[in-house]
């Protein structure tokens, strides 16, 4: 397994689509697609993320690393396979912001990693909340570039837990990484160091609320 | 030691000697909307605003630069793009404004057709009438690499880079033109040196492998014809593996993050290229004045001795938010720690400080 890993890894970190096609293919031969996502991708994307924090992965390899595992998920698990996860209700948005590329790299490897989710573009703090409401969210993903729209994430929170909202706001972006406590500050339930930590999160809140 | 004036410090320190103290480049830009009470979209619309704001700011923290800087997406407006205003921070751009087959015929725009960019270049002539050769004033270009995450998006420029080699060869043709005559405008508008902001090249971005094949050859292309000396910023990326590769370049300054060891940048710059670094411009804005004088003396005593330290924060803009009292503390902490010889520092160090 540890060999399909670091296999499936260095192909994607060398934008080598065609050997990631294959080792998910070999993996086939004896797992379920759920399987290979679960046991190849997601700890080759964990990684790759870890990776990206310590400074020896950068963030083209790990955005063009989701692409790829998006595309090849979307073939081995189509969105409508019942394998899918099911998970409660789930979206991500930029706040505020005209960054999108973190949103971008975060909603790839969470489809990678076999969960659906809505995906709400860039929205300010009114719009949020109340497509978040009328969607009954369960699990918010926030991405923020700009120290401001992190500030304004403080309005949410506080604005759908006053609305009786039983929803996870997670958030992530660079304001986050740059203050390790401005997470807390404005409210949030956590944050997701990179996008493999972002959908390790889901999981762990998937089986809370189970 | 005779007291410097502010160009006097910073060219001693860029020429790797010490000066009377270390040079603090304060790189304030909301900051200057605040002093002249107007907002931040009113505020840019006049050349007289900023070049007062920035005066009053030179005054009240007594920093030891002038910065000419409006915001990022000002080159964008000459290209045919727009900037969002906001009230808490900086402008932000506009939609993307090409997608790749428009790369194929693109141009780049004149200097003197776009309104932004000669309020910029009446800003620079208005500050070096007023200091003339006692303070450096900073001009910026955003690199010719880095523009395109405004012009068409991060992602699809990434993909650019990776899958379409032709058009982003073509892309950095444009690109360089504008920069080198937007950087060469600057500089005979009164701006001392050029930030060149480079935020893709670094490592955070892009592996070290693609960056000597892109962003460096294009820095190796575009640097040379700038008639004046550039500071390249990584705008918070990390720079630590390339920083002799960034020294090849021809640059003066590198831009420094706060998620890298000052000192260890330092040893790797081996007197080749100065710092300019690294307080946590995010942080900053809930230190307290006893934090903002630890971080000053961190950053001094990792960088400082034998000159090409500048200090300043690691982005290249201090947020708006950054309350007043915590500059001022900085500016305070530069003072009482930052005059030279620095012999505090060993004591600093045995204490494990």
């Amino acid at each position: 397994m540890n060999g399909w890993i670091a296999a499936f890894r260095e192909a994607l970190e060398t934008l080598d689509r065609i050997g990631a096609e294959s080792i998910v293919n070999q993996a086939r031969s004896e797992m379920t697609p759920i399987q290979v996502v679960d046991q190849v991708v997601v700890p080759a994307l964990e990684q790759i993320g870890q990776a990206w924090e310590t400074g020896d992965v950068a963030l083209s390899q790990v955005y063009m690393s989701g692409r790829i595992c998006e595309e090849l998920v979307e073939q081995v698990l189509p969105p409508s396979d019942p394998d899918r996860k099911h998970q409660p209700r789930s979206a991500i948005v930029v706040l505020c912001d005209y960054h999108m590329l973190g949103k971008r790299i975060v909603y790839s490897q969470m489809r990678a990693s076999g969960f659906e989710l809505f995906d709400y573009g860039r929205m300010d703090v009114d719009e949020l909340v109340e497509r978040a409401l009328a969607d009954q969210i369960r699990v918010l993903l926030i991405s923020v570039l700009m120290l401001p729209s992190a500030l304004k994430v403080k309005q949410v929170c506080a604005r759908l837990k006053a609305a009786g909202a039983p929803i996870r706001i997670a958030v992530g972006g660079a304001p986050f990484l740059f203050d390790d406590r401005l997470w807390q500050e404005v409210g949030a339930d956590a944050m997701g160091h990179n996008a493999a930590e972002a959908v390790s999160l889901v999981e762990g809140w998937m089986r809370e609320m189970a | 030691m005779m007291a410097m004036n502010s160009m006097q410090r910073t060219l001693t320190t860029l020429g790797q000697q010490e000066p009377d103290r270390v040079p603090l480049f304060l790189l304030t830009t909301g900051h200057g909307a605040k002093e002249v009470g107007l907002s931040i979209e009113a505020y840019f619309s006049r050349a007289e605003n900023v070049i007062e704001g920035q005066l009053r700011l030179l005054k009240k923290y007594r920093a030891d630069c002038l910065y000419g800087f409006y915001y990022a997406s000002i080159e964008v407006e000459a290209w045919g793009g727009n900037t969002l205003f906001g009230t808490d921070g900086p402008p932000q751009c506009g939609a993307p404004i090409i997608n790749d087959t428009q790369i194929d015929t693109l141009e780049a725009p004149a200097i003197d057709g776009a309104p932004g960019l000669r309020r910029v270049l009446d800003t620079l002539r208005g500050l070096k009438q007023r200091v003339g050769d006692s303070v450096p004033i900073i001009g910026v270009a955003i690199s010719p690499f880095s523009l395109p995450v405004m012009q068409m998006g991060f992602d699809r420029y990434i993909e650019l880079i990776y899958e379409q080699p032709g058009r982003f060869e073509r892309l950095m043709q444009a690109n360089i033109e504008f920069c080198v005559n937007w950087s060469n405008a600057q500089l005979a508008a009164g701006a001392t040196a050029i930030c060149y902001f480079d935020p893709v090249s670094s490592t955070t971005t892009i592996p070290r492998a693609l960056y000597l094949e892109t962003g460096h050859a294009v820095a190796r292309r575009c640097l040379p014809r700038i008639k004046g000396a550039t500071a390249t910023h990584l705008a918070s990326g990390r720079g630590l593996p390339i920083i002799g590769d960034i020294a090849d370049t021809g640059t003066a300054i590198v831009g420094v993050s706060a998620l890298e060891d000052l000192a260890q940048l330092k040893a790797a710059a081996n007197k080749r290229v100065s710092l300019l670094g690294n307080l946590n411009g995010i942080e900053m804005r809930r230190w307290t004045p006893a934090q903002a004088e630890a971080e000053v003396k961190r950053a001094i005593a990792k960088a400082g001795r034998g000159g090409g330290f500048l200090l300043g924060d690691n982005h290249g803009e201090i947020p708006q938010l950054v309350p007043d009292e915590v500059l001022l503390a900085i500016r305070d902490a530069v003072d009482r720690w930052g005059r030279y010889p620095l012999d505090w520092i060993a004591d600093w160090q045995d204490e494990g400080a």
